[in-house]
């Protein structure tokens, strides 16, 4: 069974999300990027899907919170990513959830979800029993191969 | 108010340093809302022109009215709504916030006035200006609000904000996604994307801001709180149905309008913290609404239902960020 790493600002909306999808029951990991580098570095060991706020603006600078940018810079944190899902709000036009399209593209992993803010009831049972789905149907894999410059 | 009737003043000021900040969300919020400035001069609206002629008297109407209740409510949120927060705020930064988006609501409040000028008559704008102080649902909608801006509770008053932010707006900004998602007013229809974009760091904001102020209350007190929202946005709604009868009734517009309306609803719960309320079946948005709003909402970002064997692996999109080290 695989993992999820998230990120949450200060607002915890995607913390909540992430609580209310009871990964526990499914025995998966759950994992948080820390808030501010002064609280340390997340490091992980297997693989995860991860979950992360777009940041909110009509340019794209800045959507990818920055704290995910430095854990994704680590190769070994980075070859362990297996999907992304991403929350938004569609005020944002075309940068709606699109800390998940740049997440995808950088890494070369699937786009799994999108949702908005707190996500609804329907959001959490479809990622729930979609992470379930997806983690059965990955081959028990080494890391993958992730080339060192993109 | 106070019993003077003049607005209350915070009754100390330090100088702000921005150095030191007691909660980062503002100066996150702060720099977004700089980022994101603009102006409706830059939009070229009188492009539109040819394509507004080309609409009914019954739809120009329509059009012409649901600017002038945005007009109302932009003014509102612009003189009173965001300045009544500021003795509120916890930090000397979530001030500065509060006046940034103070003369954003009067920047967008001003953009509507671009658009009248450009599309209408002079005697054409003053009778939409007289049917706003005659609507009695828009009237309605402006009372409720400024009832809570002028009273002495402060998180009702974030509650109210965040309602008008989040959710009173989009029996107005209906009309130019609809346009837009008929190739019509579709200049007219960026200028209003520009002010969706805003409305929605607004309203985050002060949601937040909200549950922070929650945080410190004890459980019967964020009990009541959050009944209290739960009634407002029923009393809300209820006029918003109204409201929007009054204005899309004659284009057949109504149920798709309320759709829109209740998609919105729960967007402006979630900025307060609290869960959804209306069901999924009663917030399908009308898929070319939607696309109009946001391009990339209608594309297929759920691998999980499993409704196709593909997965988008994401565009190839451009960051200016120059921190990736791969």
């Amino acid at each position: 069974m695989g993992s999820l790493v998230y990120f949450s600002s200060v607002s915890e909306n995607t913390h909540r999300f992430v609580k209310r999808l009871g990964l526990e029951e499914l025995e998966m990991a759950v994992r948080r990027i820390p808030l501010r580098p002064a609280d340390g570095f997340l490091q992980v060991d297997e693989p995860y899907v991860l979950v992360v706020p777009t940041y909110g603006g009509g340019n794209e600078g800045g959507a990818v919170p920055r704290q995910v940018r430095k854990f994704l810079n680590d190769e070994r944190n980075r070859s362990f990513i297996r999907g992304v899902i991403a929350a938004g709000n569609t005020n944002f036009g075309a940068a709606y959830c699109i800390a998940g399209d740049i997440i995808a593209a950088k890494c070369g992993v699937p786009y799994l979800y999108a949702f908005e803010l707190l996500g609804t009831a329907q959001d959490v049972t479809r990622v729930r029993n979609g992470l379930a789905r997806f983690w059965q149907q990955q081959p028990q894999n080494p890391p993958r191969q992730v080339p060192l410059s993109a | 108010m106070s019993p003077t009737g003049k607005l209350k003043l915070i009754d100390r000021v330090s100088a702000i340093n921005w150095n030191r900040l007691e909660d980062e969300k503002d100066l996150e919020v702060w720099d977004r809302l700089v980022g994101n400035f603009w102006l409706p001069e830059k939009v070229p609206v009188s492009n539109d022109i040819q394509s507004w002629n080309t609409l009914s008297e019954p739809e120009k109407l329509m059009t012409t009215r649901v600017f002038t209740g945005l007009t109302l409510l932009d003014t509102i949120q612009g003189t009173v709504g965001a300045v009544s927060l500021i003795p509120d705020a916890l930090t000397p930064h979530e001030e500065a916030v509060y006046t940034n988006i103070a003369f954003m609501e009067s920047v967008h409040a001003k953009s509507y006035s671009s658009i009248f000028s450009t599309l209408l008559s002079t005697p054409e704008i003053d009778d939409a200006f007289s049917w706003s102080e005659n609507s009695p649902h828009l009237q309605k909608k402006a009372e409720i609000v400024l009832e809570y801006y002028r009273g002495d509770e402060p998180l009702k008053r974030k509650v109210a904000s965040t309602m008008l932010e989040s959710f009173l707006f989009y029996s107005g900004f209906y009309a130019p996604m609809y346009w837009s998602s008929r190739a019509k007013l579709t200049n007219t229809a960026d200028l209003i994307r520009l002010i969706i974009r805003d409305e929605a760091v607004h309203g985050y904001y002060i949601g937040y801001k909200y549950q922070k102020g929650l945080e410190q209350l004890t459980q019967p007190e964020q009990d009541e709180l959050k009944a209290y929202t739960f009634e407002l946005l029923f009393e809300l709604y209820e006029n918003e149905a109204e409201y929007t009868e009054s204005l899309y009734g004659e284009l057949g517009l109504v149920d798709d309008v309320k759709a829109f309306l209740r998609y919105n609803a729960n967007k402006a719960l979630m900025n307060l913290g609290y869960e959804a309320l209306f069901p999924k079946e009663d917030t399908d948005v009308n898929p070319a609404i939607l696309a109009a709003l946001s391009p990339n909402a209608d594309e297929n970002h759920d691998f999980f239902s499993g409704s196709g064997s593909s997965y988008v692996i994401g565009k190839a999109v451009e960051t200016e960020d120059d921190d990736w080290d791969f």
